[in-house]
């Protein structure tokens, strides 16, 4: 059995998530996953913005920091510049990284600074209501899209490639242990890596568009899912309504803190300022 | 002059001197985004950090800057910021952040004319209002104002000292007319000034209080990576640093927020006092405006019209305590600003209206000039 324990603040539980949500999953998993890489509490900084996967960093016993909406990355981007041994990772949403924050994720991707995003996607802005986001599907029905939502949604595993990201991966809360194994390889890169897990929330979401309970809504990402590998002989009609998992960018190329690094060294070495 | 006195002779801008003046007080991290007329303070930072085991980052936006150098400063680094009027406007909610969560950071404005994109290239003073109350909710908040560029050099001091110390954002509010003046000048060295640390804790991680209302109302801060693990939230929170509904807990929070400011005021306040001794009129004047109000005072002097002056060089907290002894010996306080009027409104409370407060207004992205005050003086002293 694995000892969570010992990252958690567990006098801060019972955890703000509605019963069902998928958050809790994706904690777990990467709580396994630094365990792994053996990071001692000390040398993580979990920076989050607004939402319900942002309340996440209370519970865990890091160097925790709960920002502004949309601006997590921007406060981590700062936190790892000024100290750049620290493991930083940003716990963010589809709204809080992809709507207000959109700037900074794609433009820390550019930079290919060396932090680790995990994307909670979960179609919807479910603390504040269930209001449309930049990921919910055409069609579907949020607080504010009564109707059906009419606005194309995001790749935002694909923003995050075509910005320059070293790592990015897709996950769902059903594959559980392939999520762990996605955000240990996150953390491990050095350089900007983004792992988006697509979670259900019944609550704001499922429910407006009867999705049925929480367990169809896992059942469905099951049935949904498919992998990198498997989605490369589908047509594009076939793999319409489908989340493709799998490790879709992996590559080595110069991470910020340590050109920044260089770079200084370089003009120490240089006599007077020019 | 001796030689070696000579040698230290510059002629330098007041963006230049804020640039070395931050660099003096321990800066180590610098996040920006262009913006006219502050725009130097960057690109002089982006050549000197890197050589003195700094950071600069040129940031996507202003609202990322504001960001990041809260992070920095939670991450051990003195940090700063500088922009203008637009820029200003987009970091109000991070300035928020960093007076809820009390994270020491600099934030430099050179103020152009506004509103909203207003006159990039010229002055004006319209900022004092939002420096004071520009982001959301009640708040602490410390600003500064120079009048000349060596001034802006110990005043870049004093801001990064007064954050260190107090554990609040302070804002460095010059003008174009600062930012770009050629001033001839000696900087102080490095035994002149006084440069503050914040202060660590001085007991063991379990017994640590990040938000202790201690009775400075300032409580002890640690960088992260120390060994003290802790929260920080933009949101209502206990001395455990976590998020609280409990009615109790917010009204103290909010209250030694603001009260760390109030309770330390008498340190904070600074005012340069000018022939205020046997004044009839007093000149209430700050930044560039407070130097054609000091030629205008002695071209009034000449004249044999007893003419005071009082320059705050810190705007807010307010120097109400000096201000109101100008009510009571003085017949008018002239108050010229490069805006409509924003400190003349304090003033006027401050003195009780014992004084009449004359107001001297300029928004055309002209300076006010010591010729338009020795006039208004003249009219008020006839």
């Amino acid at each position: 059995m694995f000892e969570y324990a010992k990252y958690l603040r567990l006098n801060k539980f019972p955890l703000i998530w509605c019963a069902g949500c998928g958050d809790g999953i994706v904690l777990k998993a990467m709580l396994r996953a630094i365990d792994k890489i053996g990071l001692s509490n000390d040398e993580i900084t979990m920076v989050s913005g607004i939402g319900c996967s942002s309340r996440l960093p209370g519970y865990v016993d890091f160097n925790t920091l709960h920002t502004t909406h949309g601006r997590a990355i921007a406060f981590a981007t700062g936190v790892k510049i000024a100290k750049p041994e620290m493991t930083v990772i940003v716990v963010t949403g589809d709204g809080d990284a992809t709507a207000i924050g959109g700037n900074h994720y794609i433009h820390a991707a550019r930079r290919n600074l060396d932090l680790t995003v995990i994307l909670f996607n979960n179609n919807i802005y479910g603390m504040t209501g269930g209001q449309v986001s930049p990921t919910t599907p055409v069609g579907k029905k949020a607080s504010t899209s009564p109707y059906g939502n009419l606005e194309p949604s995001f790749n935002i595993s694909g923003l995050a490639q075509a910005a320059g990201a070293s790592f990015v991966a897709r996950g769902t809360v059903h594959g559980a242990h392939m999520l762990e194994k996605f955000i240990e390889k996150a953390i491990r890169k050095k350089g900007f890596s983004v792992v988006e897990v697509i979670t259900p929330c019944p609550t704001a979401y499922g429910r407006r568009n009867r999705m049925g309970t929480a367990v169809n809504m896992i059942q469905d990402l099951k049935e949904n899912a498919v992998t990198l590998k498997k989605a490369a002989k589908m047509s594009p009609e076939e793999l319409e309504g489908k989340v493709v998992t799998g490790v879709l960018v992996d590559i080595d190329k110069p991470e910020y803190t340590e050109e920044y690094a260089k770079l200084s060294e370089q003009l120490k070495n240089k006599v007077g300022v020019d | 002059m001796q030689s070696n006195q000579k040698d230290k002779v510059q002629v330098i801008t007041g963006n230049e001197a804020c640039a070395e003046g931050a660099l003096a007080a321990g800066l180590k991290f610098f996040a920006g985004y262009p913006i006219t007329p502050s725009s130097e303070i960057a690109e002089i930072l982006s050549l000197r950090l890197p050589r003195v085991d700094g950071r600069f980052i040129q940031m996507e936006d202003e609202i990322a800057a504001m960001g990041a150098i809260i992070g920095a400063s939670l991450a051990g680094a003195k940090a700063m910021t500088a922009t203008s009027g637009p820029g200003f406007s987009l970091k109000q909610e991070n300035i928020g952040y960093a007076a809820m969560a009390e994270v020491p950071c600099v934030v430099v404005n050179v103020q152009r004319g506004g509103p909203s994109t207003g006159l990039p290239t010229l002055p004006a003073q319209g900022d004092v209002m939002q420096s004071r109350w520009g982001t959301h909710g009640d708040h602490p908040i410390i600003a500064l104002a120079p009048h000349s560029v060596r001034e802006t050099f110990e005043l870049t001091i004093r801001a990064f000292n007064l954050s260190e110390m107090y554990r609040t954002p302070v804002i460095l509010l010059m003008d174009e007319v600062i930012g770009h003046v050629n001033e001839k000048v000696i900087l102080p060295g490095p035994d002149e000034y006084e440069i503050i640390q914040r202060k660590k804790p001085d007991v063991p991680p379990e017994e640590f209080l990040p938000y202790k209302h201690t009775e400075s109302c300032v409580p002890p801060m640690v960088s992260f990576g120390e060994g003290y693990r802790y929260h920080v939230t933009g949101l209502c929170h206990d001395e455990t640093g976590f998020p609280t509904n409990d009615p109790v807990e917010i009204d103290r929070l909010l209250r030694r927020l603001n009260g760390k400011i109030e309770v330390h005021r008498d340190e904070i306040i600074d005012v340069k006092e000018d022939f205020l001794d046997d004044a009839k009129i007093g000149i209430f004047a700050y930044g560039s405006t407070a130097r054609s109000a000091r030629r205008a005072m002695l071209l009034a002097r000449e004249k044999g019209i007893k003419v005071g002056m009082l320059r705050p060089t810190v705007l807010w907290p307010f120097p109400e305590k000096f201000v109101r002894p100008m009510g009571e010996t003085c017949s008018h306080v002239i108050v010229p600003e490069m805006n409509l009027g924003q400190m003349a409104h304090e003033v006027e409370w401050a003195t009780c209206r014992n004084a009449e407060v004359v107001k001297i207004n300029r928004v055309d992205g002209e300076p006010i000039s010591p010729q338009q005050i020795l006039d208004k003086i003249l009219e008020v002293a006839s």
